[in-house]
Order: C-alpha cells, then structure tokens, then sequence
C-alpha cells in the first residue's frame, strides 16, 4: 500500500438522500501515484463518494481534504479547478464536432483576436490522442466513429486535461479487449507521473490487474481495503456482498438449485443476433412456462436486445422465430400482434402520467375491445380487475397514473399486459428501485403468468431480480453470451463470478 | 370545455379546488379571455354586441374554423403544419381550374363536371398531405422542416395553374356551401360547425382519437405500448391537409375569386386559433373545444378593433401581442399541470 502524505483525504463522510443513508462514515485515501480500484454492487455507494469527490454533490458531512487542506467544494468548477476530473459512466461527449474539438472542449486555443486555431488544434489533439494509441482523423466527426471509440476518447480527453486526481467511472463497459489494453498502458503511464486515479468497475479481473489498492462498497460502508496484489476475485465477491445476517432480504449467498430445463414449446427462437458493438452471435431459446433470466452489466447489451425483441431496434443480423414463424418486426405495433410484451425498465418510457390509470391500462388492448367508437365503461371494468387483482393502490382508475407510487406505477405498467396475455413477456429490471413488499408481489405476478403459460424473459443487471425469478440464466458479457445455468446450483458469486 | 374529461376521482377531490384549477388553467384562461375581450368591446362599441355582428364573427372565422379542425389533431401530436393556408390556396385554385370559367379569364383549364371536379380538388389536397405524411414518418423529416416545404411546393402548383390569373367560377355545390345561406343562417358557418363537431367526436369518442392523444402525451410511451405511431402522424396530417383543402374551396367560393396568396393570413389565424384555445404545444392537451374558444377569441378580436375607433396599424400589432400573452399562459399551464401530477 502506498505510503507519504495522501493528495485527498475524506473521514467520516456521510451522505443521505431524503432521510436514506448512501453513505454511512466513510473514511477514503488517495495516494499520487496511486492506481485506487473500487467495488461494490448497485447503490453500496461507490458513485456517491466520487460524485462527492467531483464536486456533484454538496451537501454532506465529514472532512474532505486536499494535500492536507481542509476543502468545501461548491460546485463541479471548484472540483475541476483543484485538478480533479471524472469520466461518467454515460457517454457525455458532443458527436456533431469533431475529434479535435471534443478533446478541447470548453479550452479551445485561440490567437490573439480570439479566433480558433483550427491547425494548432488538430496537430495538438492528433498528437494527444497517438500518445494514447488512437490513430483517427482529429477532423473527422466524432458521432461518426465507433463507440468504444469515443468513450477512449472521452477518457483521453480528461487524462490529458492535467488533472492531479482523474475519476473513471465503468469505463471499459464499452470497451473491446484490445482497447482495454490500450487504456490500462495509459493508466500506467500516468500513474508513473504522479496523477492519483480511482477505478470503478464492475469487471473485478480488470481492477485486479490494473489497480494498487482495492477498497469494497457495502450498503453504504467501506468493508475493505486492501493491496490488489494481496486479495482474489473471489474474496473481493465476498466482501460484496457480505455473509452474515446483515441483510433483511434473502440474499442468494447460498447456492439455489435450478430445475430441470423445461421441454414445453418454444416460443421464441433467437439466432445470430447482432448489432453493431452491442451484440453478438447472440442465440437462445425461450419455452412456453419457463422464466428465462439474462444477467450482466450495465451496457451488456441487455437493453438492446429487449428492444429488437420488441421490434423496437433492428438487428444488423440474425433471426428472430416466433412460435416457429420467422419474424422481422418493422413496429412494435407489429411485435405486439405476433404477441410479443415489453416492460422496460424505465417506468416513464411506458406510462402517461397525465393520463388516470384505466387509459394507461387499456392502452395496448384498445383494438381488442373495440373497434371504432371506445367502450369506456367496459376499459373501466377491465382496469377495475387489474387493479384488484395486483393489488394496486390506491384502487381508483380514474386517478392519474402520476399520483401513484413507483411501485404502483411498475404494476400498471405490467397491467397493460395482462388482460389479454401475450405469448412472450420481456421484463426489463422489473423490481428495480421497489420496496420488499413490491419486490414480493412482482415475484408473485411472474410465477403466476408462468404458470398460465406464458414465456418470460427477465433481463437484469442485479443478481437478486434473476435468482428470484429465473428457471434458467443466461449470462451476457459485452455483447456475447458467456454461460448458460440450467439443472445446476447457482449463487451470486457464481453469477458474478461469469459476469 | 375539457375535450379530455376530468375524472371525478376521491383522489382529485382532496387535492382542493385550487389544484383543480391550476391543472384545468389551459381550459380556462382563454375563456375568461374571450369574456374579457367581449366585455370590453361590448361597452366600447354599441354596434359591436348585436346579433347582426354575431352572425358577422361566425362567419369571418368560418374559413379558419375548417382549416383549424385538422391542425388540432396534428398540434394535439405535438407536430406542426405550415402547408396548411398553401394547401388551401391550391386546392381552391383546384376546384376552380377544373370548372368552365368566362370567356374573359384567359387560363388554360380543363373544365370538368361539378361533381368531378370536386372530387379531384379533395384528391389533390389529400396527396400533399400524404407526402407530408410520408416525409414526416417514413424519412423521418421534422414536420415543421417537411411542411415548410410543402408550403412552396403547393404555392408553385397554384402558380402553375393561375399563372396569375383570377378565376372565378366554382362548381354550383361549393358556391352554395362558400357563399348561400339557409334560414337566414350562411352555410358556411354551418359546415364548419359540423366540422368541428365531428373532429370532436372523432378526438373524444374513436379509438383513433385517444391514439392521437397518447401519441402527442408520450411518444415513447405510445411505442412501448405497441402502437402504431407512424400511422398515426401519417393520418393526423392527411386529416389536416384535406380540412384545409376544404377551408381552400370554401374560402374561394366565399371570396368570389381563386388567385395566388389569398389565403396567406390563414396559417397564423389558424395556429394562434389552435394554441389561444390552449391546446397544448407539447401535444396530449386540449382538444376542439379548445379551438373554437380560440377561435372566437380571434374573432371577437378581430371584429371588435373595427369596431372601435383604432389605427388599423396598431391592429397587427396588438393581435400579436394578445398572441403573445395566449403562449406564455399555454406553456405555463404545462408546467402547473405537470406540478399538479407531481
């Protein structure tokens, strides 16, 4: 471990959002010269310290120094302007300019009349990015190019921006190997120049390799510290996610046994699906009565692939059989009538919040009940029985959907399926953000449609939501699927542990 | 005159009656508007609150009532349409250009029986409006970009046909329906209130009408909820190009003549009827209803300042200004709306 006067220091760092604590007395160090990997599952509040580091967010409690200076950064300006920097996980890069003028966003050289140097800039920018191994046109425009491209880019951006502390949040999610490669060379080289950087990722192989020091996220506590040459992928899974009885959920530390795969019908037949860097040679099958869970990342490819399922998104290639008829949806009006349910995973992508919830209900199965004039009584009755029988509150459908719960809300948005069941359902991240209760009666809902017949495919980025669904798991790494569980015991580390 | 009903839900009643009428705000704004501006021109004018100057109001705003059914279905999308008094004007020249015209009006045209010739002035507006509609969905250009051009393209096509020249001559039917009267009552403003009435219907009681709703409330959410959306847009504005193509033939038999630009003040009177009405321009609100409060609000309006002893100049200039103030409430009551449903 690295040793000498840290460049940042917090202790005790606290942090709450409406009366929820992220953080909990967190105490972090960060050495120059320092390689500093972070880990943690989703919301143990790992992104919460570094948006507090960069100066997002403002408000909390504990000591924050710089070089042994007590600081109370007010913005993100501040942060940036005490040499810290961070690369977020979502692409945040201008594609309609060009190469150059992304790497000197907001720093543009200029003459003496404050004019661009447009010749200066590109030499400069060309010259940066060959440093970092990237050989492109500066004067190409930078949404033309691949997207693991622009997110070196974008990192190069910040790694050259002379920054002291350099934050990465995920930044190989949309990386190929051999650009990891290139990054991880650059990481280094900085590091032998004194710039302290922290490391985010959900891929434990990559900090393993690349960082000094790793320290692990649990519910909003630092659980450990320790030299990555010192500790294994398993044992960093372990503090993850904990033993114990600290949890009030079950936490699937144990191994659950899958049943034996099911030999109903198939319902859909997927071949060689790919698209662009999102997908590749992706290929399964889901059955009549069965759940099929797709774990991975975020930015595995899930999302992609729930939208061409849809007819959302085409696939470059591949095919896709519905109950043995070949399908190219070219709507998801089309998806919907072959009989095809989407439930993604952002209940504002799917509901009208200004509309009361019996039209939010009846809205995909309008042309089933009527034809050219509505029976609004009849919509009314339909929603009335979902209501009742998901237990919505409170049970009134002439509310608007707004003034519901997010809970409630990600019921209604499984409603509008329900009255006239379709024969697949895709459920994006389905007890995202839920309460346990919630959390039970959306568990509850699936083994019910399971049981009426329906094929289910339940995309997640957390472990729990598949364990507690799934018949069977498929595991998606960037793009490709990695393994399938089936007929096996399977755990969270086993699933991490593919992941 | 909600065209979406409210629900009479528990929920809604504790909200307290000021909630209530921060949410209903777009409806009722321009109607406390148009009592406002009556009011006024009624005490400043003597001859402005008789039934003979009504008569004059329904009339004058007849031509945009038509017009003005069919771009709330597309504002009610949240899209827009430009093409609207260009596609009116062509159609108008249409009708005329395929009827026998005097001796006197020298334009080469290919005179056709009245029911013929009707027929294709309805054909010719419901084709621009399907390239509208396929620049629109199929291609995927903004409608505001698309039906700018259209508004040259129908412009060129009625330039093409006049040569700018007048026509006169209509087939009997639209002569009848531009410029008679029955009972006293012109038939103009009866056929624009059976238009509006039936885009009414179509918006509140049709499957189609609560797509359009849905589509213009969230877009994203029409599409995850498997809707058609394309055909939807697609249908909003071939229903907007033919309402206009009806206004065009009306208006031309109304005038007494068919010629270039006659229908240029069309496209704002019939927008600013759309929006003062308080249709919302982020699409999902409002309805007919909204549109003929807004269209008696530019009538009363535009009636009223001839009324009164005013320069005609300042007129412009204070229609625009009440156009003004109608947006700024139209985007304030999203923004209480979306509070209120917070």
């Amino acid at each position: 471990m690295p040793e000498g006067r840290p460049i940042l220091e917090l202790q005790g760092i606290t942090k709450s959002f409406g009366g929820v604590e992220a953080l909990r007395g967190v105490d972090f160090a960060l050495h120059p010269g320092e390689i500093h990997g972070l880990v943690g599952e989703n919301g143990a509040g790992k992104s919460t310290l570094m948006k507090i580091i960069a100066g997002v967010h403002t408000e909390f409690s504990g000591r924050f120094l710089i070089d042994g200076q007590e600081r109370h950064f007010r913005s993100a300006r501040d942060a940036h302007a005490a040499g810290i920097a961070m690369v977020h996980q979502e692409l945040s890069v201008a594609p309609d300019l060009t190469v150059a003028e992304n790497v000197f966003l907001g720093n543009q050289p200029t003459n003496a009349l404050g004019l661009v140097q447009w010749r200066r800039m590109a030499r400069e920018a060309g010259e940066q990015l060959a440093r970092f191994g990237i050989d492109v046109d500066p004067m190409s425009r930078l949404g033309d190019l691949p997207i693991g491209l622009q997110q070196l880019i974008e990192i190069a951006r910040v790694l050259f921006s002379g920054a002291r502390i350099v934050i990465l949040d995920e930044p190989t999610s949309a990386l190929s190997p051999p650009e990891v490669e290139r990054l991880f060379a650059t990481l280094r080289r900085l590091r032998e120049e004194g710039t302290a950087i922290v490391f985010i990722s959900h891929f434990i192989e990559d900090i393993l390799r690349v960082s000094d020091t790793v320290t692990v996220f649990r519910n909003g506590r630092k659980v450990a510290e320790t030299a990555s040459a010192a500790t294994t992928k398993g044992a960093l899974i372990e503090a993850m996610i904990g033993r114990g009885g600290e949890a009030l959920e079950h936490s699937y530390t144990d191994d659950l046994m899958l049943p034996r795969p099911s030999d109903s019908q198939v319902v859909l037949k997927v071949d060689q699906l790919s698209l662009a860097r999102s997908l590749k040679d992706v290929s399964f099958e889901a059955r009549a009565g069965e759940v099929l869970g797709i774990y991975g990342f975020m930015g595995c490819g899930q999302q992609e692939l729930s939208r061409i399922l849809f007819g959302k998104l085409k696939p470059d290639a591949g095919t896709l059989v519905v109950e043995g008829a070949p399908k190219t949806f070219a709507s998801t009006a089309a998806a919907r009538r072959a009989g095809v349910a989407l439930v993604p995973e952002s209940r504002r992508a799917m509901l009208f919040h200004q509309e009361p919830v019996y039209k939010n209900i009846s809205i995909s199965i309008l042309d089933r009940i009527s034809s050219l004039l509505l029976k609004p009584a009849q919509e009314r009755d339909i929603a009335q029985r979902q209501v009742e029988q998901l237990q919505i509150r409170p049970p009134v459908v002439g509310l608007d959907l707004g003034m519901l719960s997010g809970g409630n809300q990600q019921k209604v948005a499984l409603a509008k399926w329900l009255t006239y069941p379709p024969k697949l359902l895709v459920l994006c991240e389905p007890t995202r953000g839920m309460d346990v209760g919630a959390k039970n009666d959306v568990i509850n809902i699936v083994r019910d449609l399971r049981a009426r017949g329906l094929a289910i495919i339940v995309l997640s980025t957390e472990p729990e939501t598949v364990l507690s669904l799934a018949d069977r798991i498929l595991v998606l790494k960037r793009g490709t699927l990695v393994r399938e569980f089936k007929n096996e015991p399977v755990s969270k580390d086993r699933l991490l542990e593919a992941a | 005159m909600a065209s979406s009903e409210t629900a009479p839900a528990a929920g809604q009643r504790t909200r307290g009656l000021a909630s209530f009428l921060r949410s209903q705000m777009r409806n009722i704004a321009p109607f406390l508007t148009l009592i406002f501006l009556s009011a006024f021109f009624a005490v400043a004018s003597p001859s402005f609150a008789t039934i003979d100057n009504l008569g004059n109001i329904l009339t004058q705003v007849s031509v945009t009532g038509v017009i003005a059914v069919g771009l709330t279905f597309v504002i009610l999308c949240a899209e827009i349409d430009l093409s609207i008094a260009s596609i009116a004007n062509v159609t108008g020249i249409a009708v005329a250009y395929f009827t026998l015209q005097e001796s006197y009006v020298n334009i080469p045209n290919i005179p056709l029986p009245g029911v013929a010739a009707i027929l294709l002035a309805l054909l010719l507006c419901a084709a621009l409006g399907l390239v509208n509609a396929l620049g629109l969905t199929v291609i995927g250009i903004p409608s505001f970009i698309m039906t700018l051009a259209m508004m040259q393209i129908a412009a060129g096509i009625s330039a093409l046909l006049v040569r700018g020249q007048i026509a006169y001559k209509v087939p009997s039917l639209i002569t009848t329906l531009g410029s008679g009267s029955i009972g006293g009552i012109p038939w103009i403003v009866i056929v624009a209130a059976i238009m509006l009435l039936a885009g009414h219907l179509v918006l509140t009681y049709t499957r189609f009408g609560r797509y359009v709703y849905m589509v213009g409330g969230n877009r994203e959410a029409a599409e995850y909820s498997g809707l058609n959306v394309k055909l939807i847009l697609g249908a909003v504005m071939i229903i907007s190009a033919v309402c206009s193509g009806i206004g065009g033939m009306l208006g031309v038999a109304h005038f007494g003549s068919a010629q270039q630009n006659e229908f240029d003040t069309y496209l704002l009177d019939s927008i600013a009827a759309v929006v003062v009405g308080g249709t919302s321009l982020f699409g999902g609100r409002g309805g007919i209803g909204n549109t003929i409060v807004g269209l008696f609000v530019l009538g009363v309006l535009n009636n009223g300042l001839d009324h009164v002893n005013i320069d005609s100049f300042l007129k412009i200039l204070i229609r625009g200004l009440i156009l003004l103030a109608a947006l700024i409430i139209n985007v304030y009551a999203q923004r209480l709306r979306e509070k209120a449903a917070e």
